[in-house]
């Protein structure tokens, strides 16, 4: 069991009125941001099940703005985060969603697009008292907190990949809590998640990217 | 490394040393998070100042929540503890007016400490900052006190659920009412063994408690819910450091609540369905913010 800290307890220090519907929402946003590459021009958001039902009265909106644009939960400028995005050039808009109802009650879908043209598409559920999961990367299923330091790697489903990675952090010393590979299909592109205790090195990624199937690595430093 | 599952190791670790709940919870906090008693000190330091502004802050000015439902609640109860003849005594009429400031506060998006929910962050604040005023407490003893709060939460957390969604009500703003008797008890002088009497105590009264908010927003019942949370806490923590002994001790008592909120209907589970929110006027309302 992961270790409960007196600050989970007591915290998190958050902007209301929902740990779930505003904090929750605002950490999956930042959470996502992390992932993206170049600066934001667009970002659309995809409300399911109570998010979209309950989800303007709690400032979802606003807090899943003010995320991606990197506001932590307890930072006043959520209630502003609409006028802040306008001044910054951000292009945003909101679907609620209310007809999917396979799905976890406080999802979110965040489509984000870069200045540089590419494309990151996300997918985040609130669990409740502050505690989020991303559990879609693009089209591939996944399961991350954002709770430890954590590299994705971006990859071809070849041989030898996973041992790269793993040799790649072995030098830098970093040790591994956790490692996941998702795919798509076989052969095709793969998720490699790896969380760590340590901070990664900043320099890890052109380490990585050495293979020639890796293609992208995101670096998440808590 | 000091560590506890549950109240009965934690009242053992206690006995043993000689020492308060908070004194294990703070050393717990930096054997398993690696840290420092300076660092945990200083963080939570933070945490009582957030607490401090949003129970003071509302009473100064009213503030509007988003969903409409709710604003200006403190500065009413703050104006007639002034002005008339209030009936709940100082320590209680400061508490409620403290603990629906924090709701309000957070209905509008501002700044508040989840504690152990934003839904019941009030009554932890509410209750120890009243004491504080009324006994002329330091920080210091404030910050314990926290520490002592965030021991029975994290039992809560660890062996049953805060999640109105899971349990109701009674995991919310029960657990949130039995963290701030146990703290009140710790800050006014009583042992580790009348402070988890005071947490069972609260429990035993506020088992069943259902959730039911109103157009499913933290809004209404919720801040009312947190003043009568400050007042079962009151009363709990006065029960236990009159050196009353509680049949059923907090583990057996944090057990049962949890087998409750599972057998509560998915309607009475913060669903908007049953309860309060689906009273005629409850509807009525939400029909209007919606």
């Amino acid at each position: 069991m992961a270790f409960i800290s007196v600050f989970d307890v007591i915290g998190p220090n958050m902007i209301g009125p929902s740990s779930s519907h505003t904090a929750g929402a605002c950490a999956i946003a930042y959470l996502a941001q992390k992932m993206k590459s170049g600066s934001l021009k667009r970002v659309e958001f995809t409300l399911y099940g109570s998010f979209a039902k309950t989800g303007h009265g709690h400032g979802t909106d606003r807090a899943l703005l003010g995320g991606i644009m990197g506001f932590d939960t307890d930072d006043p400028r959520i209630r502003d985060s609409f006028q802040i995005a306008k001044e910054q050039g951000i292009e945003f808009s909101f679907t609620s969603d209310e007809k999917e109802t396979e799905i976890y009650p406080n999802t979110v879908d965040i489509r984000m697009v870069s200045d540089n043209g590419r494309e990151m598409n996300v997918r985040g559920e609130s669990l409740g008292g502050g505690k989020i999961r991303i559990v879609r990367i693009n089209h591939v299923e996944v399961d991350f907190t954002g709770e430890y330091n954590a590299v994705i790697i971006i990859q071809q489903d070849r041989p030898g990949v996973a041992a790269h990675i793993t040799r790649c952090l072995g030098e830098r010393h970093v040790n591994i809590a956790f490692m996941r590979i998702f795919r798509e299909s076989k052969g095709e592109k793969a998720y490699t998640i790896v969380e760590s205790d340590e901070k990664l090195p900043a320099d890890i990624t052109e380490q990585l990217m050495e293979n020639p199937h890796v293609q992208d690595v995101m670096i998440i430093q808590n | 490394m000091t560590d506890f599952k549950n109240a009965g190791e934690l009242l053992n670790l206690c006995n043993k040393k000689n020492l308060r709940i908070s004194d294990v919870m703070k050393q717990r906090e930096c054997d398993l998070g690696e840290t420092t008693m300076e660092e945990i000190h200083s963080r939570m330091k933070k945490t009582l100042e957030i607490m401090k502004q949003s129970a003071h802050e509302p009473l100064e000015t009213a503030v509007k929540s988003m969903g409409g439902l709710i604003g200006g609640e403190a500065q009413k109860l703050g104006d007639h503890r002034k002005q008339k003849e209030h009936i709940c005594g100082d320590v209680l009429s400061r508490g409620i007016s403290y603990a629906m400031a924090v709701l309000e506060v957070s209905a509008s998006m501002g700044v508040i400490v989840a504690a152990p929910t934003a839904g019941s962050a009030g009554i932890v604040p509410g209750l120890l900052l009243s004491l504080q005023q009324q006994y002329q407490l330091t920080d210091e003893q404030v910050l314990d006190a926290l520490f002592n709060a965030g021991a029975i939460g994290y039992l809560a957390m660890r062996n049953a659920t805060v999640a109105g969604a899971v349990g109701g009500c009674q995991a919310e703003v029960g657990v949130a009412s039995a963290m701030a008797a146990s703290a009140a008890v710790e800050l006014m002088g009583g042992g580790p063994s009348q402070s988890l009497d005071a947490a069972s105590t609260v429990l035993v009264n506020m088992l069943g408690l259902v959730c039911d908010p109103v157009g499913g927003l933290v809004e209404y019942p919720c801040q009312n819910r947190n003043a009568s949370g400050v007042a079962n806490a009151l009363v709990a923590a006065e029960i236990a450091l009159s050196g009353i002994r509680q049949m059923i001790p907090f583990d057996e008592m944090l057990d049962t609540m949890y087998q409750v909120g599972k057998r509560m209907p998915y309607e009475l589970r913060e669903t908007a369905l049953g309860g309060c929110a689906a009273t005629p006027s409850g509807c009525a309302a939400c029909g209007i913010h919606r």
